[in-house]
C-alpha cells in the first residue's frame, strides 16, 4: 500500500526538484527567505500564494474525480464569485467596512453552493455524465458573470477586501493560509473518517458501492458542492489580488491547471484512489513551472508551451504502459535487489 | 392483405403516426429530430419579431459566418461519437491561422502553405491519438495538453495579430458565389458542405465510417468482432486535426488576419454543437448532419441576439448553456428509455 502511494508520487516530485534545480541554478537566491516589514518574502513564499487558488480548486477537484467525475465549472465560478463580491461591495454604501465585506464574501460563498448543488443534481440524481454537467454550467457560467457586472471590469477599493488576496497573516500571506486550511480541513475529514473511503468506492464502482449501502447520491452532491465552494473562495482570493472583478477573465482556464495539478498528482481521471498530497505537488509543479519560465528568462509567453510538455512528459511517465516497460526492464536487471528504488523513492519524499 | 378497404387509411396514418413517434423517441433520431422543430422554431419566432428575418441572405449569412464552425463540429462529431472528446480544436483553429499569417508574411505561397498546415495539423491530431492509445492516456488529457501546445506556439510565433495581404487568399476571401439579388456565399461555405458530404460518405458508406460507430457502441465487442479498433481510435484524431487545420484556414479567410487569441473557447462551441445535434457523448450514436444543424441553431441564436440589438453578447452563453442542458437531459430521457 505504502509502496503504491509512494510510486505516484515518485515522479512528480522528481518533476519538482528538477524545476527547483533549474530555478536554483539560473537563481542561486532561489531558496533564500527574507522578512521584510514582519512579512515573508522570497520566491519560494511567490510560488505558494501564486499557486494558492490553483491548489484551493485543485483540492475540491481531487475529490470530484475520485469519484469518477469532472468540474469544468469551476473557472466559471471563479468569475460568478468575483462579480458577486466585487457588486456588493460597490453597491455598499461603505466598502470599507468589514461588515460589507463579510456580507460580499458570504453570499458570494452562498451562490456558490448553490451553483455547487446544481451540479451535484445534475450529476448525481439527473445522472448526466459529469464532463457535460459542468460544461453547461461552465458555458452559462461566464454569461451570468457579466450580467452580474453588467459588462463592466468592477474595480472595488476596500481595504478589508484586499487582505484575502495580498494580506499577511503572521508574515505569512494570508492566501497561504486559506489554502493551507482548506488543505488541512480536505485532508482531515477525507483521511480520518470513511467519508475518503467511501468517495473512492463510488469512483471505483458505483453500482458495488450502491449494493453495499454508500448513499452514492448524497456524496456526489457534498463533493460538487465543495468543489463550487472551494472555487468560489479561489475566486475571491484572484478577485482580491486584483482587486477587480473581470468576468471574462477571473480564473480563466483555472479549470484545466486544476485538473491538471490532479492528474500531475497521480490521482486518475478514471476514478477510485486519490492523493491530495499529489495534488499539492501537482500545483506546486504547476506554479513553480510558472515562476522557472521567468527566472530562466524565456519569454513568459511561451510558458504554455512548457506547460504542454510537462503534462505530456507527467502523463506518459505515470503511464500504465511506461510502468509495465519500467517494470520489465527492472526485472531484467536483476530480481535480487527489490529494495534499491524503494530507498531512493523514501529519500525523495 | 386482408384488411377492410374502408379502415386502411385509418391504419396508414395510425402507423404513420407510430412511426413518427417512435422515431422522435429513438435515442438515434429523436434528438436531431428535436433539433430540426427547434430551429424551424427558432425561425419562426425570428420572422414573426424581425422583418426580413427568415429571407435568403440571413440564412445564407449563417453559412458564411459559422463555415469554419462546420467543419470543426464535423471533425468533433468523428472523435465524440467514439466517445472521445477533443479539447484542442479551438486552439489549432488558432494556430493555424497564425502559421497561414506568418509564413505568407515572409513570402511563401499560397499553394504551399495551405497543405502545409493541414499536415502539420493532422500530424498534430496523430500524435495526439497514438498518445490516447499507447499510453492510455484519457482523451480529455491528451487533448488538453495539445491544446496548450498549440495555444503556446501561437504565442512563439508572434503575440500581435498579423495581417494578411497574400492576393490568392484576398480573392479566396473575397469571392461570391452569386445566386442573385443579395444572396451570396463565400468560396468557405463550398468547402465546409464538401467536408460535411466527405464526412456523411465517410460515415455511412465507408469500413471506418462503421468502425468509428462500433467503438462508440463498445469498443471491447468491435476488437472481438475483429474491427480496427485501434487504427480507428488514432485516426479520428488525425481527422479532427485535420479539420481544425482546415477550418483555421477557413477563418483566414473569414478573418484576413493571424491572431493568437483568436476561437478562444471555440472547442466548447464545437462540442455544444454536436450535442445539440443530437450525438450522444457516450458514442456510438450521431450524425454529421445533426452537428451542422446544431451550428446552425447556435448561429441562429447569435442572429437573433444581433437582430434584437438591445440584447448583450453574453446571452449567447447563458442561451447555448440552457440548450445544452435541455439536450443533454432530453437524450438522458431517450437512452433511459430504450434500456
Amino acid at each position: 500500500m505504502n509502496r503504491m502511494f509512494s510510486s505516484r508520487l515518485f515522479w512528480p516530485v522528481v518533476m519538482l526538484l528538477v524545476l527547483f534545480t533549474i530555478n536554483l541554478v539560473a537563481f542561486p537566491g532561489f531558496f533564500s527567505l527574507e522578512v521584510k516589514n514582519g512579512h515573508l518574502f522570497g520566491s519560494l513564499v511567490d510560488i505558494a500564494r501564486n499557486g494558492a487558488p490553483t491548489l484551493i480548486i485543485a483540492v475540491g477537484m481531487t475529490l470530484v474525480i475520485a469519484t469518477r467525475g469532472i468540474d469544468l465549472s469551476v473557472g466559471a465560478v471563479c468569475a460568478i464569485a468575483g462579480a458577486v463580491a466585487c457588486s456588493i461591495i460597490l453597491g455598499s454604501p461603505e466598502p470599507g467596512s468589514i461588515g460589507t465585506v463579510a456580507v460580499a464574501v458570504i453570499a458570494a460563498l452562498l451562490i456558490a453552493l448553490v451553483l455547487g448543488l446544481w451540479n451535484g443534481f445534475l450529476v448525481a440524481v439527473l445522472g448526466i455524465q459529469p464532463i457535460i454537467a459542468t460544461l453547461i454550467l461552465m458555458t452559462a457560467g461566464r454569461g451570468a458573470a457579466m450580467l452580474i457586472t453588467e459588462g463592466q471590469i468592477l474595480t472595488v477599493n476596500s481595504p478589508p477586501f484586499k487582505v484575502i488576496g495580498s494580506g499577511f497573516v503572521l508574515g505569512i500571506p494570508v492566501s497561504v493560509v486559506i489554502a493551507a486550511v482548506i488543505f488541512a480541513a480536505a485532508a482531515l475529514l477525507t483521511r480520518r473518517t470513511a467519508l475518503g473511503l467511501l468517495i473512492e468506492s463510488v469512483g471505483i464502482n458505483p453500482e458495488a458501492s450502491r449494493q453495499a449501502g454508500v448513499r452514492s447520491r448524497g456524496l456526489l452532491i457534498t463533493v460538487y458542492t465543495f468543489s463550487a465552494f472551494a472555487a468560489a473562495i479561489a475566486g475571491l482570493i484572484l478577485t482580491s489580488n486584483q482587486t477587480a472583478a473581470d468576468a471574462n477573465n477571473t480564473g480563466l482556464f483555472i479549470e484545466l491547471d486544476a485538473i491538471l495539478a490532479v492528474v500531475i498528482g497521480g490521482t486518475s481521471l478514471a476514478g477510485g484512489r486519490y492523493s491530495l498530497l499529489g495534488t499539492l505537488v501537482g500545483a506546486l509543479v504547476i506554479q513553480t513551472l510558472v515562476t522557472t519560465v521567468y527566472t530562466v528568462g524565456i519569454p513568459p509567453i511561451a510558458t504554455m508551451v512548457f506547460k504542454a510538455a510537462v503534462v505530456t512528459a507527467v502523463c506518459l511517465l505515470q503511464s500504465p504502459t511506461t510502468n509495465a516497460t519500467f517494470g520489465r526492464w527492472r526485472r531484467s536487471l536483476g530480481r535480487g535487489r527489490p529494495g534499491t528504488r524503494t530507498a531512493e523513492r523514501a529519500s525523495v519524499s | 392483405m386482408s384488411i377492410d378497404t374502408s379502415s386502411a387509411p385509418v391504419d396508414a396514418g395510425r402507423r404513420l403516426l407510430g412511426r413518427v413517434s417512435s422515431a422522435f423517441t429513438s435515442p438515434k433520431y429523436g434528438p436531431v429530430l428535436v433539433t430540426l422543430v427547434l430551429l424551424i422554431a427558432i425561425f419562426a419566432i425570428g420572422g414573426s419579431r424581425y422583418r426580413g428575418f427568415v429571407s435568403g441572405p440571413v440564412i445564407l449569412n449563417l453559412f458564411v459566418d459559422n463555415a469554419y464552425l462546420i467543419v470543426l463540429a464535423v471533425g468533433m462529431t468523428f472523435v465524440i461519437l467514439t466517445g472521445g472528446i477533443d479539447l484542442s480544436v479551438g486552439a489549432v483553429l488558432a494556430l493555424s491561422t497564425m502559421i497561414a499569417a506568418s509564413l505568407l508574411q515572409s513570402g511563401w505561397s499560397a499553394s504551399v502553405v495551405i497543405p502545409l498546415i493541414l499536415v502539420l495539423t493532422s500530424v498534430l491530431g496523430l500524435l495526439v491519438g497514438l498518445m490516447i492509445h499507447i499510453f492510455k492516456i484519457q482523451p480529455f488529457i491528451a487533448t488538453l495538453a495539445a491544446m496548450f501546445l498549440a495555444r503556446g506556439l501561437c504565442y512563439v510565433i508572434s503575440k500581435d495579430s498579423i495581417s494578411i495581404t497574400d492576393p490568392v487568399f484576398v480573392s479566396l476571401a473575397q469571392t461570391r458565389i452569386s445566386f442573385g439579388g443579395r444572396m451570396s456565399i463565400t468560396a468557405s461555405v463550398v468547402i465546409a458542405l464538401l467536408v460535411v458530404l466527405v464526412a456523411f460518405l465517410v460515415l455511412h458508406y465507408s469500413r471506418l465510417g462503421r468502425t468509428v460507430y462500433a467503438i462508440g457502441g463498445g469498443e471491447q465487442s468491435g476488437m472481438l468482432m475483429g474491427l480496427p479498433v485501434a487504427r480507428t481510435k488514432v485516426l479520428v484524431y488525425v481527422i479532427s486535426g485535420f479539420c481544425s487545420g482546415l477550418a483555421g484556414v477557413l477563418f483566414t479567410f473569414y478573418t484576413l488576419s493571424g491572431y493568437s487569441l483568436t476561437a478562444v473557447g471555440t472547442e466548447l462551441d464545437a462540442i455544444a454543437a454536436v450535442v445539440i445535434g443530437g450525438t450522444l457523448l457516450t458514442g456510438g450514436y450521431g450524425f454529421v448532419l445533426g452537428s451542422v444543424l446544431g451550428v446552425l441553431v447556435l448561429g441562429t441564436i447569435q442572429t437573433i441576439i444581433t437582430f434584437e440589438g438591445t440584447l448583450s453578447s453574453w446571452w449567447t452563453r447563458i442561451f447555448i448553456g440552457g440548450l445544452l442542458l435541455v439536450f443533454i437531459v432530453l437524450q438522458k430521457v431517450l437512452t433511459a428509455r430504450r434500456r
